[in-house]
Order: C-alpha cells, then structure tokens, then sequence
C-alpha cells in the first residue's frame, strides 16, 4: 500500500486551500426546471446536483396512499457520467440507502398532515458528485420543496464534517471523504433547532464527536443564511444576489 | 397599520395573541410561516399571502376544468390540483336522473371544459363539483393560460379593477378559475395581448403599483403595434 499523503499541511491548510472551519463555495439557484412543480440546482465544491419536485399528486399504485397525509417519495440518484469511473444508472445499494435518508431528514420538515391522499415526490440527481453530496442534495431538496409551493415547518440544510489527520474539519471533499478518518453528515431544521440526519463513518472519542457534531451544525446555519438569501431572491428579487462563499479563480 | 414582511418556511412572522388565516402555525406564542410569501400583520391578525403552491380546492370556489372521464353516475374532472373533481350526474340532469334514461355524454364530452363550482370538500373524499348556477357550465370557445393558482388574487385585482382593465384595453372576454386556469376568448391580437399581460402579472405579483405598470404595459403595446 502506497503511503498515507497529508490531508492538511503544517500551515493548517487542506488540500483545497481551506482552513479547518471553511465551507466550499456553494452556488445555489430556485426554479430552473419549467416542467416540475419546484425545483433547484447546487453547486457545491464540485458536486453539481439537481432536485426537482413533483406534487402534491395522485398516488400510484393506490394501495400506497394513506387516507390522513401524504406519501413522500425521494429518488437519489447519480447520473452515470458523475463520477470518474462510469457508474452503472441502476440504484446501488448505497444510493437506495440515501434516498431513504433524504426522505427521512426532509420529512418532519413538511405539513404531510396538509396533503391527505396525495404524493410528494423528490427528486436528487448528482450530475457531477464530490464529498457530502448527500447533504448537498438534502440542502437543494428543501428548497425545491418550498419552491413547489409545500407546506413546511421549516427549510432544511445540511453540510458535513469529519476528522481529517485526526484534526476536525468542516465539509469534506472527496479525497478527505476517501482518506480521511471519519465523515459526519448532519442536517438540521435551524429554526426550530432539530437535526433530522445524523450518520458517522469512522471512530470518534467523545470528544471528537462533540466537537465535529457542533461545527456542523454551525457549517449548517451558514448554509441555510445562503438558502434563505437565494429563496428571497427568487421570489422578491430584493436580497443581494450573492450567496457564496470565497469564489476563487 | 399593516405591517408587510417578506417569509420564507420556518421564519417568525411575530409574537403574540392574534387570529392567523391558512399558511401560518403557531408554535407556543409565535406565528411561523409555512409557505415563501408576504405576510401582512394588522389589528385583525396574521394573514400569509403564498407566492407559489398547488390549487387545493374550497368551497364556493369556480374553477375551470376539464371532462376527462365519464361514468355511468357523474364526470371526473381535472381542475389543476392533486385532487379530481366529482360531478354527479344527478347535479345536472336533477332528481329524476337515472342511468338508464339520461345519456351523459349529451351534456359533456370527454374533453369539455367547464366553468365549475366546489359543491363540497373535506380532506377525506375528492371534491364534488356542481355547474347549477350563473354562467356556470360548459365554456363554448377561448384560449387557455395556466398560472400559478397563488396569483389569481392579483389577476383579478381589487374589486376586479385588473381584470376589467384587462378585458376592456384587449377586447376580451375572459373565465378566471380559482384554481389557475384562464379562458380568455376573442379578436386573436386581444388574446395575444392579454396573455402577455397576464404572464407579466404572474411574474411580478410581488410588485407594489402593479395595475399602473400593467395599464402601461397595455397602451404601450396598442403603440407599437407588435
């Protein structure tokens, strides 16, 4: 096995240029698909991924439906020409688990309760993947949710964070994901102060845990300040369009 | 005084003992809102206005729809929402309908497009339309536009002035369903015109002093004539 490369130099910075606590650019855009009800694209790093939602609408097969609220439905799915290797478009056994998880952490968010017999489907298609595009894509998802118009107690964002070189550090990239020790997808309701996905990869000390698992969730409010500028933008067309971070040349 | 504020999901709207219409919960003393939207405060309560969002029917509401199935008992009709509409065959031919001597398909064909009301909703069967009354029924002729169900209340305007500055300056009639759906009937240049001022309505319903711009919009295009 060829020898372990340093993730993070003696200066402190990370493959990328980062420091220990920095996001990735993000660029994020609300409403670019015409013919779905709500929909947005994320750049994230390098992830470039779409979501798209369709609904609320007649469920099919109807022994699904549910006579007092809706039926969320979520599909994560990377596009074969995504990643380096081509990936086969049949559902991997790790994309099936993701979309169960980005419906899980996009549920408690919505007034299914509002929607009685009816279906709510998401879509999450990865177009070029990167480290944490399961967060990406939740951080996309909610607010293609609240661009199709759907009830909701609050948005959701999510970001992920890990330990790297046995350091804590703020939303892994892919080779910190593969390298690095440890990877913690969060994501969170900010509002109303809820996670709704919590996942580790690798052993954390109690206190390695604590400190990723605050970072994160301070990495998630960031991102949701970005989400609620781009949702103002879309539909007031008043807030200061630029909601990255430090977009380098 | 009413108070505006720009929403998104999950924001506080304000504190306090109010009333509260749709698209707001409270949560302990707050009013969050539940949709991207205005919200306006005043002395009666919270109101939330949602800038998108499916049509979810209610009562009394005309709608514009269209026959996509028949039945022996009634029409299904698709009204623009996650919902079909029911049109008992007894609504129209009356008491004494009976399947065997009423031939639906006299009334409406498959296709039609009905200017409908909502009979009856509750969250448990799907609504059930009826066409008994003014100028309800089937809609003979007309171009239709699709908007998002969330702006027909800018459409039509305060006591309608939008929507009689709109028919009067293109010549046109035109059937605003609740549900989004716009039948706008006459001289093809008015109906050419109106759908643009319409889709512009659409896309700045936000804009305060929007019947000015629009009154504009529409003189402006009788000038250049395109």
């Amino acid at each position: 096995m060829e020898a372990k490369r340093k993730l993070i130099d003696d200066k402190g910075k990370r493959l990328d240029g980062r420091t220990w606590d920095q996001l990735r650019p993000v660029k994020i855009e609300v409403g670019v698909l015409k013919n779905a009800d709500g929909s947005a694209f994320i750049e994230w790093g390098k992830n470039k991924i779409m979501a798209a939602v369709y609904g609320p609408k007649e469920v099919h097969p109807k022994h699904e439906v549910m006579p007092d609220r809706a039926v969320v439905r979520c599909r994560y799915h990377m596009a074969p020409f995504s990643v380096d290797e081509r990936k086969n478009p049949a559902p991997s056994r790790r994309e099936i688990e993701i979309s169960k998880v980005i419906r899980e952490a996009l549920e408690p968010a919505l007034v299914v309760e509002d929607y009685p017999r009816t279906a709510i489907e998401i879509f999450v298609e990865v177009l070029q993947s990167d480290g944490g595009s399961r967060v990406a894509g939740i951080t996309a998802a909610a607010l293609a949710l609240a661009d199709a118009g759907i009830n909701m107690r609050d948005l959701v964002c999510g970001v992920s964070s890990g330990i790297v070189d046995g350091q804590v550090v703020l939303d892994l990239n892919d080779s910190e994901d593969k390298e690095g020790s440890g990877d913690m997808p969060v994501a969170i309701m900010p509002n109303l102060g809820l996670v709704t996905l919590l996942q580790i990869d690798g052993i954390y000390t109690p206190d390695h845990f604590k400190k990723a698992f605050e970072l994160a969730i301070e990495g998630g409010k960031r991102i949701y300040e970005m989400q609620r500028q781009v949702l103002l933008q879309k539909y007031f067309g008043s807030s200061p369009a630029e909601s990255t971070a430090e977009e380098q040349e | 005084m009413i108070t505006r504020k720009q929403v998104i999901p999950g924001d506080v709207i304000t504190k306090g003992d109010l009333r509260y219409g749709s698209f707001i919960e409270k949560r302990d003393d707050q009013f969050i809102a539940l949709r991207v939207g205005l919200a306006e405060i005043s002395g009666e309560g919270v109101k939330l206005i949602p800038l998108s969002g499916p049509y979810i029917p209610h009562v009394e509401d005309q709608v514009v729809g269209k026959v996509i199935d028949m039945s022996g008992f009634g029409w299904e009709i698709d009204i623009n929402s996650c919902f079909f509409g029911y049109l008992p065959a007894s609504f129209v031919f009356g008491r004494e309908f009976s399947p065997g001597t009423h031939d639906l398909s006299s009334r409406f064909k498959i296709g039609d497009l009905l200017l409908a009301k909502v009979e009856a909703f509750d969250r448990s069967r799907d609504p059930q339309m009826s066409v008994r009354g003014p100028g309800l029924g089937k809609i003979p002729k007309g171009e239709i536009i699709k908007i998002s169900p969330t702006k027909v209340p800018r459409l039509i305007g305060r006591k309608g002035y939008m929507i009689q500055m709109l028919t009067g300056q293109t010549n046109t009639e035109m059937i605003v369903g609740q549900n989004g759906l716009i039948v706008v009937a006459g001289p093809p240049e008015g109906i050419l015109k109106a759908a643009a001022a319409i889709k512009m309505i659409e896309e700045e319903a936000h804009v305060a002093d929007l019947a000015k711009k629009v009154e504009e919009f529409l003189k402006e295009g009788a000038v250049s004539g395109s």
